[in-house]
């Protein structure tokens, strides 16, 4: 299909990462099922590095793909790394997304943003709010 | 295996369509509005083809304006009967929620120009009875259009009797009949119907010619100006050959219309049955009463876009009502009209069959989409979360 690049397609039919991780030290969740798209990361985090990560997302051919991109990207980071992946990181290393699908990769850096946070939250670890989206009053579901 | 099961998108030509055509391309190539020899063959053609569309759906030759499909058909139809309703002071037009957008953005323009529009809701059976139309209907109602049968599921609406309420009241009818047209008995005159739209790539004809029927003497308006061509009231040259494959594509299907019917009717049952089996799905469109072809389902927890590629790569080509695949954040607004929230109908599957399609190919399909539905719920959170109970089951 030319739909989407090969990349995109070998990371939707053969997802990286796929599942859960019960004793996750940080769990994220963004989008809601009224859109169409849910995706949510697991970490297991050590000495601030990233040990690993799975992730389960709802949602089309290039959410699931973000997804497994993302989370290849991120697996075995120091966090501080991690924070730093951009949408923008995650499309160019599928070899881009068509216009209306660039949300997929958003969802996916918030989605690992929001599971850095809540690990930081669970510990009481001080960070700088001013990095988080706020998934509350994101626009994307709202338009 | 390759299976096709998207044939309420589009249709495979029948070699006899195909055949039909070629001689129009480079031997009666004429113009049939010129006067000359060629001119007169083609001429002489395209009247043959008009007789034998209007023998295939009961109505008079002089009742069928050739377009280039069945969107400009509805647009036609329904702006004809808007103004000449509007020109006794009618200006209340009724149709369904769940019509085709060539429909719903017609009437929607209309509003605009200060028409009132009621649309009969099909949350019950996912369909509307002829009761609904006739309790809707105003002093100042000058249209009723209503689809014959659904594209995205299959419901087929009572004609006939939709028909019998708007002859009494003496309310122009108008079908959409782009889905029905060749898969149904149809017959305009018996069903009281003063305007049909149909659509030749549906019936295995080809792509960019479609019919508007519209009773003797119902005043058309134009969308189209230009040429003398179809009575006055649609200009430009014929496209010859299309009509010609459109015709010999309807003579072909209503020929074997019990056959097909019967055939893809069983076809059509065993995938319902089959499909029914996975758990937490629901099918969509009245279970009784329904076009034989189109089978639309919704699977709890999935999201439709990432069914289709997975069934693509698998070589099963069909479609889906989720936002990923209409191009906007809504999913489609005939699984909402419906009644199906948001996040069920994200997870819609439309297989729609024809005469084409075998038990063979049924039997794949039925052993990939559960394969499919089963490896996308095991990475889906929403699924997860239903079976935590987390989230209750909607489906």
């Amino acid at each position: 299909m030319a739909l989407y690049s090969e990349v995109v397609m070998d990371h939707f039919t053969h997802p990286r990462n796929v599942g859960f991780i019960e004793d996750a030290d940080g769990v994220g969740q963004v989008g809601n099922a009224k859109c169409g798209d849910i995706m949510k990361i697991y970490l297991k985090i050590e000495n601030d590095m990233i040990v690993d990560v799975k992730f389960e997302t709802f949602g089309c051919g290039s959410a699931i793909a973000s997804s497994s991109m993302a989370t290849e990207m991120i697996k075995g980071k120091p966090l501080s790394e991690a924070l730093k992946l951009t949408n923008k990181a995650v499309a160019e290393a599928l070899s881009g997304l068509p216009a209306h699908k660039m949300h997929c990769s958003v969802l996916a850096e918030e989605a690992i943003k929001s599971a850095v946070k809540d690990y930081y939250d669970r510990n009481g670890i001080e960070y700088d709010h001013t990095q988080f989206p706020d998934c509350e009053n994101c626009a994307h579901c709202h338009e | 295996m390759q299976v096709y099961a998207d044939n309420a998108a589009t249709t495979k030509m029948s070699k006899a369509a195909i055949e039909a055509m070629l001689p129009y391309f480079d031997k009666t190539y004429g113009n049939p509005s010129s006067l000359h020899t060629p001119g007169q063959e083609a001429k002489e053609a395209l009247e043959d083809a008009r007789a034998r569309i209007a023998g295939c759906i009961g109505c008079e030759p002089r009742e069928i304006y050739f377009t280039s499909g069945g969107s400009e058909a509805d647009n036609q139809a329904i702006r004809s009967a808007a103004y000449y309703g509007a020109r006794k002071g009618k200006k209340h037009i009724i149709s369904t929620a769940f019509e085709h957008h060539a429909v719903l953005h017609t009437l929607e323009k209309l509003e605009k120009e200060g028409f009132e529009v009621t649309l009969l809701d099909v949350k019950t059976n996912h369909n509307i009875t002829a009761r609904q139309v006739r309790d809707a209907i105003r002093e100042d109602t000058c249209l009723v259009s209503v689809v014959y049968g659904n594209n995205e599921i299959g419901s087929l609406l009572p004609i006939a009797e939709i028909g019998e309420v708007c002859k009494q009241a003496g309310v122009p009818f108008h079908t959409d009949a782009v889905q029905a047209v060749g898969h149904v008995a149809i017959n305009v005159k018996q069903e009281n119907i003063d305007l049909l739209s149909l659509s030749a790539h549906k019936f295995h004809g080809p792509r960019g010619a479609g019919v508007l029927y519209a009773r003797r003497g119902f005043p058309l308006t134009n969308l189209i100006e230009g040429g003398a061509q179809e009575r006055g009231k649609r200009a430009g040259t014929e496209n010859l050959p299309a009509i010609m494959g459109m015709a010999a594509a309807l003579e072909e299907a209503c020929a074997n219309l019990e056959d097909n019917q019967k055939k893809v009717t069983a076809l059509r049952d065993k995938l319902v049955a089959g499909l029914s089996k996975i758990p937490h799905c629901a099918m969509n469109g009245d279970p009784d009463h329904r076009l034989p072809g189109i089978v639309s389902f919704c699977f709890e927890g999935i999201e439709g876009e990432s069914l289709l590629l997975l069934l693509d790569a698998q070589g099963i080509y069909a479609s889906s009502g989720s936002a990923c695949t209409s191009g906007s954040l809504d999913p489609s607004h005939v699984l909402l009209a419906i009644g199906r929230v948001h996040d069920v109908a994200h997870g819609s599957l439309r297989l729609s069959l024809s005469h084409y399609n075998t038990e063979e190919e049924i039997d794949y399909i039925l052993e990939t989409v559960p394969q499919v539905v089963s490896l996308l719920r095991n990475m889906s959170p929403v699924w997860r979360d239903l079976q935590n109970g987390v989230r209750q089951y909607i489906l």
